[in-house]
């Protein structure tokens, strides 16, 4: 308080600390989450959970996938809609971009007239087909009035089948090591930071500064906060939908292909469920569900919350059966905390 | 304020009852503050058996605040409430239902999917032997009920289905159910049309000869001195007095409400009349409205009379291309033009101020300054796709001192704002958009005094400026006021344009009235 009566400038920061002030909780709370890990891992395994470095690029290796839907579904969640479908989306372009990514040794490759190419077809064709499906989505939205739950669960159920399809359920193997390339990790200061993990930080940066500081950031606000007035302001809500839906699907894409990249090998059922772990990111990370606000910031520190938890469960060898159960319960507990903040905040 | 307003033009005369009736509902001492800032200082009134008690005052002086208090959906940080004499603790909503103290919301609290009777009686359904829901008793409950009230709807229909006047009054009677004895309204006819509210003001009446009290809020000077048996005046948070209407005037009643005289509430400036900005041929919305033709000039204000649902703001949403006309033309400058969605619109340089605030208006979770600036992206301030922050952050900052926008920054969510202060930051939305016709559609409504003469000044400077106005209005002394012009609108067709030299209020009625 005397720091602000002194000086002049001080309003400036409490009004920007103010603006992440959700950020800065959430990280706060993986703060918190990580340490609780290391006080459980000295007590019930004696040893330490975050000294470990090779733990700590595993954990951001492990959600990067997922950050990268995630940031894609939250710019959906911020229009106030939803996309189910990017979990399949992953499995599809793992599969287009695996199929194009064959090596010749390979004697019962999908297409043997196309093996060993360059790794920039497959990454485009992965890409394209997630594109391709976001087009679908946001183009069902525009056109017809059904909500985007539906839309995007029959997309969802739609493109795992086409995924199944495409090699009539077999797995593809043996892609080029040019390829799984993506998958690798390089010495950045002395640390191994895996692509994957940069890829998902770069996507991030982009879209924070897309959402923040664009016409197509400030209309995705708007849509989400109320439809109506955003149409009497003069914004086409159907085609900037299919804008939104599209970078989804895009993202998802490339998520794919790192998944592809990452297990040199693709199946049709890559990314089951993935679609959820996303939502539940974004969520977490304190985008409400009733669309208008949400930011990517956030979004990473949801990820990174799901990763420490995961990790840290396997640290403490808690089995999976009581992970999954624990995620359902943390998913829960994390929405209604933010509720509850969110309300006292209100009542002011 | 307010003359007679369309809506009043013919009701049933009050029936005046006994004054000094015993206090039904006494409020001693309340204080409710909100982090730190006080909306309610030591307010003390009293309601009576069989009375209408209006609360009057301007937005944010502190009725609402009370009535949630009363109701129960704020707890008061001070003072004491009894009911017939003994002290209460309303502790929630459900609480204050139980003892009789229900209050009917501005946004109406029904469900939509569930039926006009499973609403009333929602919680208390009466049940067969099975422990089903017996619904033959309960549609025979709800008709009786109905026919107590004189309400004719079916009580098997969907809620979803009624009009919202309907609605209105399926939650009048819900609260009858409750054999509430203290019944708050909180500015009820603000949605209705002339025949509904002198439906509503019946039903107020015989709630009144049974002995029900009822609090009033209302922001229509006319309806006081219509329904009203006792007044409060609040401002800032504090009661001011509480007067017998018929001891008061409508002067008396501003002059309490603002603390000051108001001596000129409609301050048209003249300006110079130019060219034809916008011609509108056979206009023609299938089934809402027929063949709307006329001119409107540069410098002109062109004020809209009509009933509610004769259909002036469906004229002015298919002008801004929100519902696009089945025929008829428009030309802008004299160049034929095709307009179909809101942005083909603003391409022609049309604004449009909507109705609702809420509902088609505010982005009420955005900051203020996101809310201005919205609609100026569509044309400007950005450059290869990024917002161009600074100098719109500039722009809006010139705007909300000109227009005197309340706040202490441009970062407060708009829901924070009161409803005058949020309507200005509105009304600069569309001004960085530097329009040329400007539509504004019930600007002034649920606006306190005070902003709304500051709206009626800027409206004024701007048509000095050169801008075309269309402006809608339910109120006919404003209207009267800052019309150049005024069409009438009577059941979706046109039926006359007076200068503002010949028109007046009996003319008016005479074009708009059924």
């Amino acid at each position: 308080m005397t720091a602000r009566a002194i000086d002049p400038g001080a309003l400036e920061t409490t009004a920007s600390k103010s603006k992440y002030q959700n950020e800065l909780s959430m990280a706060l709370v993986l703060v918190g989450i990580a340490i609780m890990f290391e006080i459980l891992g000295w007590i019930f395994v004696g040893d330490s959970f975050l000294a470990n470095q090779q733990r700590l690029s595993i954990i951001i290796l492990q959600v990067s996938v997922i950050g990268i839907l995630a940031v894609g579904v939250t710019q959906v969640i911020i229009t106030g809609g939803i996309d189910l479908s990017s979990g399949s989306v992953v499995g599809l372009s793992a599969m287009v971009a695996a199929s194009l990514a064959q090596s010749s040794t390979d004697p019962r490759a999908l297409f043997p007239a196309l093996t060993d190419l360059m790794p920039v077809w497959p990454i485009l064709a992965g890409v394209l087909a997630g594109l391709v499906v976001g087009v679908i989505n946001g183009g069902l939205l525009a056109k017809t009035n059904i909500p985007p739950f539906i839309a995007t669960l029959g997309t969802m159920v739609c493109v795992r089948g086409i995924a199944k399809w495409y090699t009539l359920g077999q797995p593809i193997g043996l892609l080029t090591p040019e390829f799984s390339w993506i998958g690798r990790s390089f010495n950045v200061l002395g640390f191994p930071v895996p692509l994957p993990v940069l890829i998902f930080l770069f996507v991030a940066l982009i879209f924070h500064v897309a959402l923040g500081y664009t016409r197509y950031g400030k209309f995705t606000y708007a849509i989400g906060a109320n439809p109506q007035a955003a149409r009497v302001s003069g914004i086409n809500i159907g085609s900037h939908l299919i804008k939104v839906y599209a970078i989804a699907g895009l993202l998802s894409g490339l998520a794919g292909v790192v998944t592809a990249a990452r297990a040199a090998s693709a199946q049709p059922t890559m990314g089951t469920a993935y679609e959820l772990d996303a939502i539940a990111a974004a969520v977490i990370g304190g985008t409400s569900l009733a669309g208008g606000s949400g930011r990517i910031l956030g979004t990473v520190i949801g990820t990174l919350i799901l990763g420490v938890i995961m990790s840290g469960f396997t640290f403490l060898k808690i089995g999976s059966y009581y992970q999954e159960i624990m995620k359902g319960a943390i998913i829960v507990a994390a929405v209604v905390i933010d509720q509850y903040r969110r309300s006292r905040k209100d009542r002011v | 304020m307010t003359e007679p307003s369309i809506a009043a033009a013919t009701r049933p005369t009050k029936i005046t009852t006994d004054r000094e009736g015993p206090a039904l509902l006494s409020v001693r001492g309340i204080r409710k503050e909100f982090a730190g800032v006080v909306a309610l200082n030591d307010v003390s009134f009293e309601l009576r058996a069989g009375t209408v008690h209006a609360l009057m005052g301007e937005n944010g002086a502190g009725k609402s605040t009370l009535m949630k208090v009363i109701s129960g959906i704020y707890r008061p940080d001070g003072g004491t409430i009894l009911l017939n004499g003994r002290e209460v603790e309303l502790t929630t909503p459900l609480a204050a239902l139980d003892l009789g103290i229900a209050m009917i919301h501005q946004e109406l609290n029904l469900m939509a999917p569930m039926t006009v009777a499973e609403n009333i009686w929602i919680r208390r359904e009466p049940r067969n032997r099975l422990g089903l829901i017996d619904h033959a008793e309960l549609n025979r409950r709800t008709a009786a009920l109905f026919a107590e009230l004189d309400i004719r709807i079916d009580p098997d229909r969907l809620v979803g289905d009624l009009s919202v006047a309907n609605r209105q009054m399926v939650e009048i009677a819900k609260a009858v159910s409750y054999n509430s004895q203290v019944l708050i309204m909180d500015e009820p006819t603000s949605t209705l049309t002339e025949r509904e509210v002198e439906h509503l003001f019946r039903i107020i009446n015989t709630l009144r000869a049974k002995g029900t009290g009822i609090i009033y809020i209302t922001h229509k000077m006319n309806e006081l001195f219509e329904i009203a048996d006792e007044v409060s005046v609040f401002r800032d948070g504090e009661h001011i007095a509480t007067r017998a209407s018929s001891d008061l005037t409508r002067d008396d009643v501003i002059r309490m409400m603002v603390g000051r005289d108001i001596s000129q509430m409609f301050p048209k400036v003249p300006a110079e009349i130019g060219d034809v900005v916008l011609s509108v041929r056979n206009l023609t919305l299938r089934g809402v409205f027929d063949d709307i033709s006329f001119d409107l000039r540069a410098g002109e204000i062109l004020g809209v009379a009509g009933l509610v649902g004769a259909g002036r703001s469906n004229i002015a949403e298919t002008i801004f291309g929100v519902t696009p006309a089945t025929s008829g033309s428009m030309l802008v400058d004299g160049r034929h033009v095709v307009i179909d969605t809101p942005r083909t619109a603003m391409q022609q340089g049309m604004a449009f101020l909507t109705e609702d605030r809420k509902d088609t208006g505010c982005f009420l979770n955005l900051t203020i300054q996101e809310n201005m600036q919205i609609a100026a992206l569509q044309s400007g301030f950005h450059r290869n796709g990024f917002v161009e922050q600074r100098r719109l952050g500039q722009e809006c900052q010139t705007l909300r001192e000109a227009l005197r926008v309340k706040t202490p920054s441009m970062e407060q969510k708009i829901v924070n704002l009161s409803g005058g202060n949020q309507q200005k930051a509105l009304i600069g939305r569309w001004l960085l958009t530097k329009p040329r016709i400007l539509i504004l559609d019930e600007p002034t409504r649920g606006i306190d005094v005070g902003a709304k003469a500051e709206i009626h000044r800027m409206i004024s400077s701007l048509a000095a400026e050169g801008l075309a106005v269309i402006m809608i209005s339910s109120e006919l002394p404003e209207i009267l006021g800052m019309s150049d012009r005024v069409m009438t609108i009577r059941q979706g067709k046109l039926t006359g344009i007076l200068d503002r030299a010949e028109a007046d209020q009996i003319k008016i009625m005479e074009l708009v009235a059924q």
